[in-house]
């Protein structure tokens, strides 16, 4: 049992991770107070005969601390966390060299839709692969996502990425892998019967190995 | 409303004659009855959620053993003991239903409101007695319905207690036809009880109230029910109009979800949370406000800022409208509204915060009774500080990347469910069981049930944390698909362990209820030694509660008051210092 | 005009809002249904500013002239249903009887027009899913001089006009209730509350039609 989040291997990766900590930090400290206050009161206030509590009905002071402090902490967070989420998934976020795919998801596979050797979609050598992603490493990747049939989330843990594919809809979402290897891909979002087994691999090459991997795919797409 | 008889006649007209079985126990109009009754049914439908998580949690936890008992389950839904991934959906949608809205909704809102409104308030009864019966009565077939979901061919809806379009919309993409239809049926009519409710408790609150009882001398938990009413008045219908939209998508072929023909399905899940999270407030306020009392009692102190503590209370009723993007963050929802939707989330843990310290404040330098209902008021400070906490780490857009539609939301679910508004369920009922039915509840089982609840418990639901932080996904069926969930198998079983004793320990909470009711001791009028005015009529109350229109002269936490000798100072008590209250001198909104 | 709280018999009572428990129920009650039909109005904009070519333009499939007549009608029953109270605050028990049974009759009446209504969107082939393959509509949608899917336009209207009908229809019993207990003489100038309370469901009523009507019908 561990608070210790797995391997992240995307740029943003380790933005969301120190998140992800500070918050663990922050809430770790407010959770150790409250429960020590707790079980400090229990302990001490416990019942004596002959004893009477200490009369009171508050206090002003202690209320604007404690809504203050807690204020404060939160709206600093929401403000850390506004930066991370913009460079993410904000509306302009995806880099504009980024290479694309076409991805379309139904139950229960996910097609992903390579660019081939020119790196543009929509041209001869584009080529589908079922469950299979195929990405260079340190190179912005930009998915335009859409649904079939229902909606579907793609997760990909290593590279703290997750977003739905909803039917009607077009999502761009954004990666950079920053370690060449084989990722695995899950749903995210109950799906149906399947749910459970809609997984798939992202395998990241290196520059050189993509560039001779996409030209093999794209020469075999363009001989189908 | 063509009645002309007001409540106060009316109980007086009732009591004029014997009222014969059926009217005394089945379809009675008086609110104590109606608590009870909703006390039952709410608890029946308790233990059938209970028993549908188990067999989830046997499913990740044993997959490759049949489940015990498994036998008596049909072919469709587990041959040989081995649930079908079709049945697992449905088993996870299902407790998610049956606990959200039949057992905690009406367990909070149906059997207290109910019960307590009109005794704390110092009223005869509801303001309309005949409509809190319909209200039980129309709660019903709807339990009904969404019980039968199971037995119809197709089975039972499988697509989330959130039912998200348009998997829910389409039979085509569950095999679900007849079960989603009877979800969603059972679900508005539901609604209705829940509307017909929430007029009546409004209405008792403002107009009902004895004389002195001014608004900032209600007790905590009248206050969370009265803007918990008010919540469920207005989001309940917002419920009620998608589930009749996405019920005619499902039998008549309209298109409200549909992405072929321009409908849209994120419509759903704006309409879903724009009601799902007051929804979550009316799960967790009323909760709030018992506690409250009860942990006033325990401390024999005053609560501490008793004003903030209400504000609280409206702020958190208010804040829940402006929140529902954040169950959204990943759905494709235009990522700017996320940024709106993360600054209201992240506010919304400010009076959150008030809440617990102020309870904590209350507890400090007081002279604490430990008896049952406090151990569960303590434990749900202790939980929903987890709860709370563990909120902050979805509110962040970024990190909910990572965290959403994981175990960390399965845990954070339960650390306010269970460990927030079930353990205050067991501190109400334990605290106002003698008022209820009369007797006792004998406290060594009490205090046995709640020890073994509180560990199972965090061993259940603690370690769904770190199986969230694993990138554990929520609603799998089978996890060892998946390479880097593989490891976490043992944690799964741990889980499923504990779940079971979690579950086997809530039998003795069972057997002490019943035997209780027949064979607890007596009680008195004022057990708990408390100020508020149900305490100052017999055990339980006659209908028509009071013998005469009681008065009040203070608020109901004047615990430990240096003006009087016992450590504790009843609402109804006149000191030499107290005035009478003129009839409406201190008006409603005093 | 009798004071709500004259009709109580006096009472030791902490001041809660100043009107009866009936009333204010129903006040309550109305802010359910509000939020009700903010549901089903709000789904209906968001579906229309999504995918504006599902939707005819005004007239071009439902028929205006007919519908602003009965929108009339409605308004008509309004007034009826304002002079019916305003008679038996004067203790006028015939003109309340009279005025509650033209507003069962045009109550009725209005439920009769829209039936009429959805008759014949149904026989030149509108439903809630759409066209009907074969039937006028269809074929005008085929020349292109209808949009050429209406899914979503037959979902809001049937789902929208069909809850209200609903909401009219109950309100139309509930008159006949009321109506029926006047008849007998239960309602005086100094306790009318039935009387009131159905008015102002009947007035919510009305008043969501003249929006519906607008926003379905008009734009």
């Amino acid at each position: 049992m561990s608070w210790i989040l797995p391997p992240g291997v995307s740029t943003f990766a380790s933005d969301i991770d120190f998140l992800y900590y500070l918050i663990l930090i922050i809430t770790g400290i407010a959770f150790v107070i409250v429960e020590a206050g707790l079980i400090l009161f229990i302990v001490k206030y416990r019942e004596r005969p002959g004893r009477k509590a200490y009369y009171t009905h508050g206090s002003t002071t202690a209320e604007i601390v404690w809504t203050a402090i807690p204020a404060i902490t939160v709206v600093t967070i929401g403000v850390l966390s506004g930066g991370v989420w913009k460079t993410v998934k904000g509306r302009n976020s995806v880099p504009p060299d980024a290479l694309p795919y076409g991805v379309l998801v139904k139950q229960f596979e996910w097609n992903f839709t390579h660019a081939g050797v020119d790196g543009a979609l929509g041209t001869g050598d584009d080529f589908t692969l079922r469950n299979r992603m195929h990405i260079p490493v340190d190179r912005p990747v930009v998915m335009r996502m859409t649904a079939e049939d229902v909606i579907h989330s793609f997760f990909v843990p290593a590279f703290r990425i997750k977003q739905d594919a909803v039917p009607g809809m077009e999502i761009a979402v954004w990666f950079e892998a920053t370690e060449p290897g084989e990722y695995e891909l899950a749903c995210a979002e109950l799906c149906g019967i399947g749910h459970s087994n809609m997984g798939g691999t992202v395998t990241v090459h290196t520059a050189e190995e993509y560039s001779r991997w996409v030209a093999e795919q794209s020469t075999t797409a363009a001989l189908r | 409303m063509a009645t002309t008889a007001l409540p106060l006649e009316h109980a007086t007209h009732a009591e004029a004659h014997e009222l014969s079985f059926i009217q005394k126990y089945i379809f009675s109009t008086d609110h104590k009855i109606i608590g009870i009754q909703f006390l039952l049914m709410s608890m029946l439908f308790l233990v059938v959620g209970g028993l549908l998580a188990l067999m989830i949690r046997w499913q990740l936890g044993f997959p490759e053993t049949a489940i015990p008992g498994g036998a008596l389950l049909p072919e469709t839904m587990a041959p040989d003991g081995f649930l079908l991934p079709e049945f697992y959906n449905s088993l996870v949608t299902m407790h998610g239903t049956f606990m959200v809205f039949f057992a905690i909704m009406p367990l909070l809102v149906g059997v207290f409101g109910n019960f307590l409104i009109p005794l704390k308030i110092g009223a005869p009864d509801m303001a309309f007695p005949r409509l809190n019966m319909a209200s039980f009565w129309v709660a019903v077939p709807a339990g009904i319905m969404m019980l039968a979901g199971f037995f119809v061919e197709g089975g039972h809806s499988g697509a989330g207690w959130t039912v998200y379009a348009p998997l829910s919309a389409d039979p085509e993409w569950t095999g679900v036809s007849y079960g989603q239809q009877l979800w969603l049926l059972s679900i508005a009519v539901l609604g209705l009880s829940s509307i017909l409710g929430a007029t009546n408790y409004i209405t008792t609150v403002v107009n009902l109230r004895a004389p002195g009882m001014t608004w900032f001398r209600l007790p905590l938990s009248i206050w969370a029910l009265f803007i918990t009413a008010i919540l469920v008045l207005l989001a309940i219908p917002i419920l009620s109009g998608a589930a009749i939209m996405l019920f005619f998508d499902q039998t008549i072929g309209t298109h409200f979800f549909d992405a072929a023909t321009g409908g849209q399905p994120l419509l759903w899940q704006h309409l879903f949370w724009y009601f799902g999270h007051p929804e979550v407030y009316i799960l967790i306020l009323p909760a709030m406000g018992m506690v409250s009392d009860v942990i006033a009692n325990g401390s024999r102190k005053p609560i501490f800022g008793y004003h903030s503590m209400v504000y609280a209370i409206i702020a958190i009723g208010f804040l829940g409208w402006i929140v529902w993007g954040h169950h959204m963050f990943q759905s494709g929802m235009n990522p700017t509204l996320g940024m709106t939707f993360m600054i209201s989330t992240m506010l919304i843990a400010v009076p959150s915060a008030i809440k617990v310290f102020n309870w904590m404040g209350t507890m400090w330098r007081g002279n604490i009774r430990f008896h049952v209902p406090m151990l569960h008021a303590v434990a749900f400070v202790a939980m929903f500080v987890i709860g709370g906490l563990s909120g902050v780490f979805m509110a962040s857009t970024p990190v909910d990347i990572y965290i959403h539609d994981t175990y960390f939301i399965v845990a954070h679910i339960h650390y306010v469910l269970f460990g927030g508004s079930l353990f205050a369920i067991f501190a109400a009922v334990t605290f106002w069981y003698p008022k209820m039915f009369g007797r006792m509840m004998n406290p060594t089982m009490g205090k046995v049930h709640f020890w073994l609840t509180f560990l199972f418990y965090n061993l259940t639901f603690f370690p769904m944390h770190n199986l969230g932080v694993a990138g554990h996904m929520r609603r799998i069926y089978d996890p060892s698909q998946y390479e880097f969930l593989q490891p976490l198998a043992g944690i799964n079983q741990f889980i499923t362990v504990n779940a079971l004793l979690l579950f086997a320990s809530q039998l003795i909470f069972a057997v002490n209820f019943v035997v209780s009711w027949f064979r607890g001791k007596r009680a008195t009028e004022n057990p708990w030694e408390d100020n508020g005015l149900e305490w100052t009529v017999p055990s339980p109350p006659p209908h028509g509660n009071f013998a005469e229109v009681p008065t009040v002269y203070r608020g109901p936490y004047e615990f430990s008051s240096p003006d009087v000798s016992e450590d504790y100072l009843p609402q109804t008590t006149r000191l030499a210092t107290d005035r009478t209250p003129a009839a409406g001198s201190e008006g409603g909104s005093a | 005009m009798a004071h709500p709280v004259m009709m109580d018999p006096p009472r030791q009572r902490e001041v809660g809002a100043d009107v009866y428990n009936e009333k204010l129920g129903m006040w309550i009650f109305l802010g359910s249904e509000v939020m009700f039909f903010t549901a089903l109005i709000g789904s209906y904009i968001i579906l229309r500013v999504g995918y504006p070519q599902a939707f005819g333009e005004p007239g071009q499939i439902l028929n205006v002239p007919v519908t602003a007549s009965n929108t009339f009608l409605l308004i008509c029953s309004s007034v009826t249903m304002v002079k019916a109270f305003a008679a038996i605050q004067d203790g006028d028990q015939r003109g309340l009887r009279l005025y509650l049974l033209a507003t069962v009759v045009i109550g009725a009446a209005f439920v009769g027009v829209q039936a009429y209504e959805y008759t014949a969107l149904i026989h030149e082939g509108f439903i809630p899913s759409g066209y009907i393959e074969g039937r006028h509509f269809a074929e005008l949608a085929a020349q292109g001089e209808l949009p050429a899917n209406v899914g979503i336009y037959g979902s809001t209207f049937y789902t929208m006009t069909g809850f209200h009908g609903f909401h009219v229809s109950m309100g139309v019993i509930c008159m006949i209730f009321v109506t029926w207990k006047a008849f007998k003489g239960k309602y005086t100038a100094a306790d009318h509350r039935g009387v009131e309370v159905i008015g102002l469901y009947w007035h919510f009523v009305d008043l969501v039609w003249i929006i519906l009507f607008t926003i379905v019908y008009l734009i």
